[in-house]
């Protein structure tokens, strides 16, 4: 993501309490807030009404396979990087209707389409807001826009916030899509640490962010805070130490569909599709019928899938892709490489979930480094560890 | 996309497991297909399929021929003269018949294959003098398995085009040949520079169908095959219809080998 | 009026040979005519002769207790009928019947072994022609025994 062009607004300071009134705003503007909060061991996405629920204090440790929470020296309310949760669970919900219709032998009659809920979002990364944009061509930019997602999209308020401790899995520089926001966001805030815990410069990102802005008690940043917030932001991106060279990435892959090293990740990955569910990008669903008792009541649901699932490409009593290998490979060739062909863009925003999550450890920068490294090899040379 | 409400107004069986409908809108219909697209039919209450068009009739009326394989197909195949059936489409890309005008024309197809391609054969019918030789092959696994049988016969009774049908196996009374689709193709005078192909079938049989064709010296991208895939949404959102970039469902059904055949010698891409 | 030589010639299993060949293989060979339903092979009997068809359909067959004749396959103008002749025990292993009026080349299978040993650089391009007609004609059997119209459900 290009960092935004200027814009017309001037960035603004808010305090704690002023980011609570932030909250209730929102609240009474009829808005579902939804912001991270720790639960289960990990900083998820739900909805909250204080700013006491957000994972104050709490930071993580993330690996390859391992993600733990720790305490943090300090205060900082987002001085985490990013969850298994992604903001897909309330713009693609998990399980979603569909159509509803009752049937006769008159006619059909369809229920109209539930109204989707009106969102504000809190604490979205620069990663994030590179996946949503990412989302947008699957399901809005397409000669069949989906209408729920579409309506949801529309209709939500982000508020970003601009990381301060990126996690070891981020490697979000290569994929160009952070750690600074850039765009897509109507409001960006930059914690910045001081006496009284933290306080907020917010960078205005649209219409609708600086009406919100103007109904908060704010003051104008100072040069003492946006030196504070740069900070933050080299601080931020300094700390970045995975890589995904992407140069010529797409040509790779796609030139080494038979690399032995697809059978060396397969004998590890368990096909569990952990990382296609931590995925802010992957957009995979079955849509199936709901059972019913009523013979006169038809209802579609579409549900996450997972290209990982054998049965993903069922065709005729078999599958398409039976071995792990092949589906494995579809995965990230499809990330990486496929995704350009079909939405112009790579499906990766570089947030390292997929590491970080996966059981056993798969670090998909390190799967692409050992392709490149022996590019065109088709074959193990004898002897060779795999 | 909600499925438009269409009534099973005709329905003949094929074979054993095969069955055409014939469908009309309840209210609106759906933009009139073109040969080669797709609709996503539901049977109401227990799911949606996608079939492709097998004929495209006056006054909105669309067939398609389904084969029972599963809970959704088999309902269908069940559906009574009367019974409501969704219609979602039409969608994908068509087989483009009329770029293969002033050219001869093969179209060849296998077993169920020949439903999509029916409407092939009756734009080409309808608009013979467009088009040079035209010449149709149908393989399927036994006589009885021919689906369209009696149109099938009275093509090669027309004398317009030339049909040739073979089978795997045959029975004491076939009349017509034994084997492979590609014997078929030993028999037909090719001109390859005007010749445009279009085959329909199992996957195994479009490769090797596709293959004889190629060395008979016809370019590849004047080779076009319908693709299946598994498809849940039918436009391209779902995932399931992926074949490296392409997506079957919005870049197919119908592809030029050119595309497709390089894509499919890849196993299990 | 044609020689068979003149025949031998246009015939696409033979083309590319040299004059002095055709006129070698012609020396075993006669023009034959079947009827629709005449036998042309039957099962068992001793294989002398190597058909090349002209025109018209030959439909070959296993005679099947029970069930009578299964046809294997169709052939017709320009195909090889027969390569028992070639291969000890030298006997036909199937049934081949005209289905309609047939116009063929029929070559006397002792006459044409004999010539091949004589001259075996002749013996080996018609050997490797052979070989080519049964490797297409095993890739098609191999082919349909995929089953890949898939099994007629009865239920």
């Amino acid at each position: 993501m290009a960092p935004s062009a200027p814009t017309d607004y001037h960035p603004v300071v808010l305090d704690r309490p002023g980011l609570q009134a932030l909250i209730d705003v929102l609240v009474a503007d009829g808005r579902r807030v939804i912001g991270p909060t720790v639960r289960d061991g990990a900083v998820i996405y739900e909805e909250l009404t204080q700013i006491g629920e957000l994972p104050g204090g709490w930071g993580e440790d993330q690996g390859p396979g391992h993600y733990r929470l720790r305490r943090r020296d300090d205060d900082l309310l987002f001085g985490y990087a990013v969850g298994p949760d992604s903001w897909k669970r309330f713009l693609f919900p998990p399980v979603s209707t569909t159509w509803q219709a009752e049937v006769s032998r008159d006619g059909v009659e369809v229920a109209p389409p539930s109204e989707v809920p009106r969102y504000a979002f809190i604490g979205v990364r620069a990663c994030e807001l590179a996946a949503i944009a990412v989302q947008d061509r699957v399901f809005v930019q397409t000669s069949y826009p989906d209408r729920d997602y579409a309506a949801r999209r529309e209709q939500a308020l982000f508020v970003a916030v601009n990381c301060s401790s990126p996690a070891t899995t981020c490697f979000c520089p290569s994929m160009g899509s952070g750690p600074r926001v850039g765009s897509g966001h109507d409001l960006a805030l930059t914690e910045i640490p001081d006496a009284a815990g933290s306080r907020f410069l917010v960078e205005i990102g649209s219409e609708r962010g600086a009406a919100i802005a103007a109904r908060l008690a704010t003051r104008d940043a100072a040069p003492a805070d946006r030196e504070a917030a740069a900070a933050v932001w080299s601080g931020a991106a300094a700390a970045i130490s995975r890589a995904l060279p992407s140069d010529g990435l797409k040509n790779v892959l796609v030139h080494n569909l038979e690399h032995p090293r697809w059978d060396t990740v397969a004998a590890r990955c368990l096909a569990c599709a952990n990382c296609t569910m931590v995925c802010p990008t992957c957009f995979c669903a079955d849509f199936r019928e709901a059972g019913s008792l009523s013979p006169d009541h038809a209802e579609q649901h579409r549900t996450w899938a997972s290209c990982f699932a054998v049965d993903h490409t069922q065709l005729h009593g078999g599958s398409m892709r039976w071995t792990t290998r092949s589906r494995y490979r579809q995965w990230l060739t499809h990330k990486l490489a496929t995704w350009y062909d079909q939405f112009g863009t790579s499906g990766c925003v570089g947030c390292g979930r997929c590491i970080a999550w996966c059981p056993v450890g798969i670090d998909i920068t390190e799967e692409v480094s050992a392709i490149r490294a022996t590019d065109g090899l088709t074959r193990l040379p004898a002897g060779a560890a795999p | 996309m909600v499925p438009v409400p269409y009534r099973v107004v005709g329905r003949a069986r094929e074979t054993a497991d095969t069955v055409t409908l014939s469908l009309e809108p309840v209210d609106q219909p759906i933009t009139t297909p073109a040969p080669g697209q797709f609709n996503m039919l539901y049977a109401f209450g227990v799911g949606e399929v996608p079939i492709s068009i097998s004929g495209i009739d006056a006054g909105h009326r669309v067939r398609h021929t389904v084969r029972a394989v599963g809970a959704v197909s088999q309902a269908l195949c069940a559906a009574e003269a009367g019974a409501m059936v969704g219609v979602r489409g039409p969608f994908g890309t068509d087989w483009g018949v009329d770029s293969a005008a002033g050219g001869d024309v093969i179209v060849i197809a296998g077993g169920i294959g020949l439903a999509p391609l029916r409407p092939v054969v009756h734009e080409l019918l309808h608009n013979r003098r467009q088009f040079r030789r035209v010449t149709v092959l149908v393989g399927a696994r036994s006589p009885e398995e021919i689906v369209f049988r009696g149109e099938v016969a009275s093509w090669q009774a027309s004398a317009r085009i030339t049909v040739r049908t073979t089978v795997d196996y045959a029975t004491a009374a076939w009349k017509g040949e034994v084997g492979v689709v590609p014997t078929l193709i030993e028999r037909v005078t090719i001109d390859p520079e005007v010749t445009t192909v279009m085959i329909c079938g199992p996957e195994v049989m479009l490769r090797f169908t596709a293959a004889e064709v190629l060395g008979r010296g016809v370019a590849a991208e004047r080779v076009r095959v319908s693709m299946e895939r598994n498809m849940q949404c039918g436009v391209g959102r779902c995932g399931h219809c992926q074949l490296g970039p392409v997506l079957v469902c919005l870049n197919g059904p119908v592809l030029p080998w050119s595309r497709v055949g390089p894509l499919v010698a890849r196993r299990e891409l | 009026m044609k020689t068979i030589a003149d025949v031998i010639a246009e015939q696409t299993f033979f083309q590319g040979l040299d004059q002095d060949s055709l006129d070698f293989v012609a020396g075993c060979g006669r023009n034959v005519h079947y009827a629709a339903g005449d036998r042309i092979l039957t099962q068992g009997e001793p294989a002398q002769t190597f058909y090349l068809l002209r025109s018209g359909s030959v439909a070959l067959s296993f005679y099947v207790p029970g069930r009578g004749a299964a046809i294997i396959d169709t052939l017709g103008g320009g195909d090889v009928l027969g390569w028992s002749w070639l291969f000890e025990p030298y006997r036909w292993q199937f049934d081949a019947e005209a289905r309609e009026d047939v116009a063929a080349l029929a070559f006397d299978g002792v006459c044409l072994r004999n010539k091949c040993d004589a001259d075996a650089q002749l013996g080996y391009v018609l050997v490797q022609r052979f070989a080519k007609v049964m490797l297409t004609r095993l890739q098609s059997v191999r082919m349909r025994m995929l089953d890949i119209y898939g099994p007629s459900t009865s239920s």
